[in-house]
């Protein structure tokens, strides 16, 4: 195996522009991956805060500091900035820096379909925040009202916001089918001699059936909010009884995009979990060709199961029970990844830093997404689950625990080798801890809100939610204000601090951790031969 | 906020006795021990947090689990439920035994020495690899599956033995129930005072779950409920009948009910229609036999003495004085008690072109996009619903004069019932 020896730094060679024309011409997978995990972390925040304000107005009973109506933009763009603008960002950023570092390439194979997939992503925002400001100036009524699920005949009915939505999320669906051309290109041709595709790391197995997971997706929801525009401006009746359409052909389209988006956002952390489990265990990946075949079950059935998101609906019995069962059948592969992720960590010899921490949390608290979807999966049950507090709480596990953890995760393990300093070790599991406690703290109230009978999307409610929903707030506030030690700590790093070594991490293994930390500019000029 | 006890069940009496706790109270113990805190507020965020522990210990079932069933479906579905979360628990317990154990026992600081397998090699290792698969397959289809499809099958069992039939129709923001049997018709809409709402005044025990309505059904009678909606998509669900089906535009949806005991059952929509989802309740009486017959007979006579307002020649002012009742019902959520309406979503009538147009043509027909049309035909792709479908020619006729001689306007002319009933 060829060793960091390989690769020289030579940045200023070829006369890079500096200041922000290098960041706005760049063409660096290492530039192009810091300002998608930059980009993404700013959303983060701008997200969080939206639902601060619904969670503060959930605070008690009664109406107290938002409307009903604003409080419909803000659940709604919540939901479309941290799945579009935070999370999926965030795994691409994590793929342009590691995916040419672990598979022994330069850099991506398309570096201007890189820089032009980035470069999308601030107007794609800016066209979804945008109606919130253009309604301080008395131009419409603000940002999309319909939840980020643009459900027909509201979104039909809805204001320009919905309009402004639809050209985002397809601003938004364009930079991702670029990045995922690019992520498969680079996974099938640019590997280093000897790594075959059942020797590739697992971070980029995940990251490649998410690419394709993508490509097959994202075409149906553009499909399907275009039919939505031409509904709102140009006189179809895709969604409109009265036309001969129908409403729910919106949520099959929808959902056909809708479901696979779930193991889009959180395949990536699949893949990345065995990396983080394997150096702390200090111990080789479980079950990889497992894990590998695991992938592809999961991708394939999530294309089959999208009618479970509307059971209450309405649908002809063989169909409810086709979709109770295929997706009660995703809970095999998904045990197959717990399987192999405990016994990675069995008979290791463990240490417990922030990414391991996080690893950890990430595995109980998706445990418990994961066990909850099972039980949402059965159509008798999900009329009470279904709509209500508890589905919410159900999916928050996924995506926070499972997607936003899994995130840390990743961060707090590659930052180190990204920055060339150890990120403050006090700080990250002073903010693990913060984390996984108000978290929890945050959501379990809202599965017995969703028992009780509290459906989701409301403004107020009747007096006998009052006390979890006290708490579920107060639970919100700490985990909002916890990841702003995130914040800092990464700062902080990227400023200064401990030099890390080259391996980071006693246990590490792969190619990556074979480059000097920070890796230069341009690394594995000179491909590595694996033997 | 004094009373809170509102509850979705039927029988509120036993409900109330089971809570006792009241922010208030925290709140004066907090503030009292801490010192004085000015921001305002901040004592009932401290009260949030302190209410933690009490809250988890001192509360009964109902916040824990489903309400009360009182149908078969509710009570196949709390079952099922049930033993479903005693199998993740399981799951998850011994899953995560193992992770914890894992953590405790292989730490390198209690200087464990880290293994090398990464697969299972004998056949006896394999056995034991794919045992935890064949277990979660059998839960997956015999324990989950198998009381699920029964449970399936029952819920969508909607047409044998059905006694009678309800159908609802959602529209922003209100339940329309109508009894095809008896043709009973009317309109529920929530009745909890806005001033509740904005915190003017107290809260009351059925907050937010409340209607002027009541949609009323006999106990022990298989109800076939047919939903529809005229603007988008609504969900009707009550959770102490286990019943959840969305109400689509254009469409009929089916489910059903057989309530086992008399009472009072609370629920609200649940799909996301707009700027009132979360202010449309559902309230069901379920009564014994003889009194829903006897409620039945009662209703015909009302809507008997309603439909003969029709034909009687109303003055202006009996006309706005109704009208003003039924603006306030039909139409001041969107149009503002006032008339100012909340522009652009919801144009004000207040000086409108449109409310101050002509009523009719001089022939006495209908003029398009008229004042007149606008109400009874209502405005496609708006909240503005044709309310010739929901209301009688009495109320639409009372609310159009109103309209032209209140919130501002000053038109001076009046519409009949009977010219009303000639335009449908």
């Amino acid at each position: 195996m060829s060793t960091a020896t390989a690769t020289h730094a030579h940045d200023a060679h070829h006369g890079h522009p500096s200041g922000i024309l290098r960041w706005l011409t760049t063409t660096n997978h290492k530039d192009i991956g810091t300002m998608y995990l930059t980009f993404a972390l700013i959303m983060f925040f701008v997200g969080g805060l939206m639902i601060l304000v619904v969670r503060a107005e959930l605070f008690e009973p009664g109406l107290q500091l938002v409307q009903p109506e604003f409080f419909n933009q803000l659940i709604g763009v919540h939901a479309l900035v941290m799945i579009f603008a935070a999370l999926m960002p965030a795994a691409t950023g994590f793929a342009n820096w590691q995916i040419p570092l672990m598979i022994g390439a330069p850099d991506m194979a398309l570096p201007r379909l890189n820089n032009w997939g980035f470069w999308l992503l601030p107007p794609a925002a800016t066209l979804l925040t945008l109606p919130f400001v253009l309604a301080l100036f008395g131009i419409g009524e603000g940002a999309i009202a319909t939840g980020w699920t643009f459900y027909a005949p509201l979104s039909v009915q809805g204001g320009i916001g919905v309009d402004f939505a639809i050209f985002a999320v397809h601003i938004l669906g364009i930079s991702s089918i670029m990045g995922s051309i690019n992520i498969i290109v680079t996974i099938f041709n640019m590997r280093a001699p000897g790594m075959t595709m059942m020797k590739l790391p697992l971070f980029a197995w995940g990251w490649l059936i998410t690419a394709f997971l993508l490509i097959a997706t994202i075409p149906v929801l553009a499909g399907a909010v275009t039919m939505l525009l031409t509904d709102r401006h140009f006189g179809t009746h895709f969604f409109d009884a009265a036309g001969g359409g129908d409403p729910i052909l919106f949520q099959h389209l929808f959902w056909f995009f809708g479901h696979p988006e779930v193991y889009i956002l959180l395949l990536p952390v699949w893949g990345l979990i065995p990396h983080v489990m394997s150096t702390f265990s200090r111990k080789p990946i479980y079950g990889y060709k497992a894990q590998v075949y695991g992938f592809w079950a999961i991708g394939a059935l999530s294309v089959v199961v999208w009618a479970h998101h509307f059971f209450t609906a309405g649908m002809p019995v063989p169909a409810l029970l086709y979709f109770m069962y295929s997706t009660m059948l995703i809970s095999l592969p998904l045990a197959v990844l717990f399987f192999c992720w405990i016994a990675t960590m069995w008979r290791g010899a463990m240490t417990f830093e922030t990414p391991m921490l996080f690893a950890l949390g990430f595995i109980v608290l998706f445990g418990i997404a994961g066990l909850t979807g099972l039980v949402l999966a059965d159509v008798a049950a999900d009329a009470q689950y279904h709509h209500s507090y508890f589905v919410v709480a159900h999916f928050h596990y996924a995506l926070f625990a499972g997607g936003i953890m899994g995130v840390m995760t990743g961060v707090y393990y590659w930052l180190p080798k990204w920055t060339g300093h150890m990120y403050d070790e006090k700080l990250g599991k002073l903010h693990f801890w913060l984390t996984a406690i108000s978290f929890n703290l945050t959501f379990i109230p809202q599965f017995f809100l969703g028992l009780a009978g509290m459906p989701r999307r409301i403004p107020d409610y009747a007096l006998q939610f009052s006390e979890f929903n006290a708490i579920s707030t107060v639970g919100a506030f700490i985990l909002g204000f916890s990841q702003l030690i995130f914040a800092w700590n990464v700062w902080k790093t990227v400023r200064g601090g401990k030099k890390a070594t080259d391996k980071v991490w006693e246990g590490a293994s792969g190619l990556e951790w074979e480059l000097p930390s920070p890796p230069p500019y341009h690394s594995w000029e000179t491909q590595p031969v694996l033997k | 906020m004094r009373n809170r006890n509102a509850n979705l069940h039927g029988n509120s009496g036993s409900a109330s006795a089971r809570d006792d706790w009241k922010i208030d109270d925290l709140e004066e113990e907090a503030t009292l021990n801490a010192p004085p805190i000015t921001i305002p507020g901040v004592g009932r965020w401290l009260a949030g947090l302190l209410l933690l522990v009490p809250a988890f210990a001192a509360r009964a079932d109902y916040s824990w689990n489903f309400p009360t069933p009182v149908t078969p479906i509710a009570r196949d579905t709390l079952k099922i439920h049930n033993e479903f979360m005693i199998i993740i628990t399981v799951l998850f317990v011994v899953v995560f035994a193992i992770m914890v154990y894992s953590m405790i026992k292989h730490r390198k600081s209690g200087g464990a020495k880290p293994a090398e397998f990464t697969g299972p090699k004998s056949r006896l290792q394999w056995f034991w690899v794919l045992v935890p698969f064949a277990i979660l397959l059998f839960i997956d289809f015999v324990l989950m599956g198998i009381p699920a499809f029964h449970a399936v099958l029952d819920m969508e069992d909607t047409k044998t033995k059905a006694d009678m039939v309800l159908k609802v129709t959602g529209m922003q923001w209100k339940w329309q129930y109508e009894y095809p049997d008896s043709g009973i018709k009317f309109i529920s809409t929530m009745s909890t005072p806005r001033e509740q709402i904005n915190n003017e005044a107290a809260k009351g025990e059925n907050y937010l779950l409340e209607v002027d309505n009541e949609v009323v059904l006999p106990v022990g009678k298989k109800v076939r409920v047919l939903l529809t909606a005229t603007d988008v998509i609504h969900t009707w669900w009550v959770p102490q009948f286990g019943v959840k089906r969305d109400a689509i535009p254009g469409f009929l949806r089916e489910t059903w009910v057989k309530i086992e005991q008399p009472g009072v059952y609370r629920g609200q929509c649940a799909e996301l229609c707009g700027k009132d989802h979360g202010f449309m309740p559902v309230v069901v009486r379920a009564v014994p036999e003889p009194e829903y017959v006897a409620w039945v007979d009662k209703k015909k006579v009302e809507l008997a003495a309603a439909a003969a307002g029709a034909d009687k020649t109303w003055t202006k002012d009996e006309l706005v004085a109704k009208g003003k009742e039924v603006y306030e019902k039909q139409c001041a959520v969107c149009h503002q008690a006032n008339g100012q309406g909340l522009p652009p979503a919801f144009p004000a009538l207040t000086g409108s072109k449109m409310v101050n147009g002509p009523l009719f043509s001089a022939d006495g027909k209908l003029i398009p996009d008229s004042h007149v049309d606008r109400v009874l035909n209502g405005k496609a792709g708006t909240a503005m619903q044709a309310f010739k479908n929901t209301l009688g020619d009495v109320d639409l006729a009372a609310v159009i004069t109103y309209e032209r001689n209140a919130l501002g306007n000053a038109k001076g002319d009046m519409i009949q019932p009977g010219q009303v009933k000639s335009l449908r």
